[in-house]
């Protein structure tokens, strides 16, 4: 098992610049996510890691061992790709014992290692099957038995479940993340989907346009984006932003929206001109005392809860409320945030700025 | 009865039925006629109206594999009942057998020639073909499309500065210059086929392969080639028959220690007479080979014409 270390790794595809400058660290035994929208350089990023593809500059360090311009037989990994790559000539049985078989290991132990793996996949069954039938959840165990028989290093997965239909997909993600409690091997793991990030990862990176944006915990980058980018992305619905022009200076403790005043986590930096107070749906409140005023124009029911659209002067805002408020399209409500999940971001570089609730996690990420 | 969209009517099955075996009798008829003919007594073979009803007789295969001298009614008397089945069929036409024809020996410079080049374009072209599809070439596009511009003219219309050349290396009437010959002329068609076989193939799978821990080379060989055989088989079909039927080179090129069927068989004819059956004869063997091979990897071939229109 390994710790991978990524420092300023820089992919050109000819002028074409998928992944510039990324740095990140998967500890020991972590399951680590790489999220981002569709051509933001993940994959990109995982085959550099995996050794298929060469990184343009940097270093890729697993295990302390620099291995950035080694190819992928070197490094000791296994790679789970996103079609499965089961081979199709083989059954699933020489599927699974295939790596062994590259590296010399004696008949009878590989014998024994196929078995061992079957039996964690539960697949025992279907060994002597060619691959050519299985359903797409079986493919994916072959492909994770035939990932985890050699015991590499690290696990990378490239969109693992992308292939299978919604219901399965939520259980397969289950098992593939009680494998991944059971051996406690490196695993990083890439999605575009945030939900699938959030609930299985132990650590997320989330990536824009081959930029790495942030690198954290889940709870951490969902409550303290670094970038509007990442606020927009994570969370369903995303962040709220109210725009609005000011100056903010370091120490300041409240903003002014449309003549009221609200609070805020005390900055500790500062910026001015076009700014945008985010705030989640989950902590906007319907208060009719607020002198801070929406018109309702749509309520989207959710079973307990509902999310009420908003337009105010700043923009539109959504809240999660309690399904039991009632509320009518057309309405003007008085909205409150609440105060200690603020976060200001500068409009034009759209990075958040420090404050005394955010520093400890933006300032060492 | 109900009809459905996907599933056509009974009617429109039996049309489709009666058009396939009236193709497949026109198609048939020659080949059925000339492996008839090579049953056939000469008289027979030449008979008007045509004979359909005809007593078999092994003349043209007998004539095909030997020569023949006449000889007069005392000498034949004189050298004694035939012992053998062939020199009793040759007695009857008033000949004694003195010698083994060239025929075989030209059908195993066909058979040399034909699969040697094949085998050597298939190694080529797989080779070509798998880096022109994996790997970053410079100038990738035009090298392909040159590759493919030497099949823009007929190869005959450079049949003179290939006689002059091979006459020069020394290459006339050998087998390897034939094989090298339609090697060249095979190539460029099977590299384009080739790479759009391998095209076909994912590249994960190689990576899978890499990853672990196989070189370059056995991923190729253990999982491109395995998966490319569909495409390899049809394309060496393809070459086979070229190579097996090809005539204006082997006229040129080949008169002796190398010549291939084709130019032979029509010789035959002037061997006494219109000897018809032999001719016939002779085709009716040559034809065998490209059909037991096309038999073979009929499997392949029927997947290969259709790649591209079916996935997986
Ligand atoms: N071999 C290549 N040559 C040129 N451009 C490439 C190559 N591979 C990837 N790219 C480009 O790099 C960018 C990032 O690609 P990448 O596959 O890493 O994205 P991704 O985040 O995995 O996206 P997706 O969610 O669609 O899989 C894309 O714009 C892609 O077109
Ligand atoms: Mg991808």
């Amino acid at each position: 098992m390994a710790q991978i270390r990524i420092e300023n790794v820089r992919k050109d595809f000819g002028s074409f610049t998928a992944v510039q400058s990324s740095s990140f660290t998967v500890e020991d035994g972590e399951f680590f996510m790489l999220l981002g929208p569709s051509g933001c350089g993940k994959t990109t990023t995982l085959r550099m890691m995996a050794g298929l593809e060469l990184p343009t500059s940097g270093q890729i360090y697993i295990d302390g061992e620099e291995v950035g311009q080694k190819p992928a037989s070197q490094r000791d990994i296994a790679f789970v790709f996103q079609m499965f790559a089961l081979y199709p000539h083989m059954n699933v049985g020489k599927n699974i014992s295939y790596p062994l078989i590259s590296q010399g290991v004696p008949r009878a132990q590989v014998k024994k290692k196929v078995a061992e793996v079957a039996k964690i996949l539960d697949i025992e069954d279907i060994l002597n099957k060619p691959v050519g039938g299985l359903s797409g959840g079986d493919r994916q165990r072959v492909a994770l038995g035939r990932a985890i028989v050699r015991e590499p290093k690290a696990f990378f997965m490239d969109e693992p479940l992308g292939a299978l239909d919604a219901e399965f997909r939520e259980h397969m993600s289950e098992e593939l993340r009680a494998l991944h409690d059971r051996m406690g091997a490196t695993t990083v793991y890439v999605t575009h989907d945030q939900l699938e990030a959030m609930q299985m990862g132990d650590k997320i990176v989330v990536m824009n346009h081959g930029v790495v944006e942030q690198f954290g915990v889940p709870q951490q980058i969902y409550d303290w984006p670094a970038t509007k980018f990442v606020a927009q992305f994570i969370g369903s619905p995303s962040m709220n932003f109210l725009e609005f022009h000011g100056m903010l200076g370091s120490g300041a403790k409240q903003v002014t929206l449309s003549n009221t005043v609200f609070e805020i986590p005390t900055l500790l930096s500062g910026a001015k001109g076009g700014l945008s107070f985010g705030v989640r749906p989950e902590h906007v409140y319907l208060d009719d005392s607020s002198s801070y005023k929406g018109r309702v124009v749509a309520v989207e029911y959710l079973g307990t809860t509902q999310i009420i659209t908003l337009d105010t002067a700043n923009g539109s805002v959504k809240a999660r409320v309690s399904s039991a408020d009632v509320v009518a399209v057309g309405d003007t409500v008085g909205l409150h945030f609440d105060v200690r999940t603020v976060t200001i971001f500068e409009a034009s570089s759209g990075k958040a700025l420090i404050s005394e609730a955010n520093s400890g996690v933006l300032t060492h990420g | 009865m109900s009809y459905s969209v996907t599933e056509p009517s009974s009617r429109t099955k039996w049309f489709a039925g009666s058009m396939v075996i009236l193709y497949a009798i026109i198609t048939l008829l020659p080949l059925v006629w000339i492996i008839a003919t090579g049953f056939k007594s000469p008289s027979d073979a030449i008979a008007y109206p045509p004979k359909v009803v005809f007593t078999p007789s092994l003349e043209g295969y007998v004539n095909l594999f030997t020569e023949r001298t006449r000889v007069t009614p005392q000498m034949l008397e004189e050298a004694g009942e035939p012992t053998k089945w062939y020199d009793k069929i040759v007695h009857e036409q008033g000949a004694v057998i003195s010698g083994k024809s060239r025929y075989g020996e030209r059908f195993f410079n066909s058979v040399i020639i034909g699969f040697g080049s094949t085998l050597l374009c298939m190694i080529l072209g797989t080779a070509a073909a798998y880096a022109f599809s994996r790997f970053r070439i410079p100038l990738k596009d035009d090298l392909l499309f040159f590759i493919l511009s030497t099949r823009m003219m007929p190869p005959i219309a450079v049949s003179i500065p290939i006689f002059l050349m091979f006459r020069q290396l020394g290459l006339n009437d050998t087998h390897l210059g034939m094989i090298l010959l339609y090697t060249a002329v095979n190539l460029s068609l099977s590299v384009w086929l080739l790479k759009g076989f391998i095209d076909e193939i994912p590249i994960e799978y190689e990576e899978a392969a890499l990853i672990d821990g196989y070189t370059r080379f056995q991923a190729f060989y253990k999982v491109v080639l395995p998966q490319a055989a569909t495409g390899i088989a049809s394309t060496a079909i393809f070459c086979l028959i070229f190579a097996w039927n090809e005539y204006a080179f082997a006229v040129l090129l080949t008169s002796g220690t190398a010549q291939t069927a084709p130019p032979f068989i029509p010789t035959i004819i002037g061997v006494g007479g219109k000897d018809w059956p032999a001719v016939a004869a002779g085709a009716t063997i040559f034809l065998v080979p490209v059909m037991v091979f096309t038999i073979l990897l009929r499997k392949h071939l029927l997947r290969g014409i259709t790649f591209g229109a079916v996935r997986k």
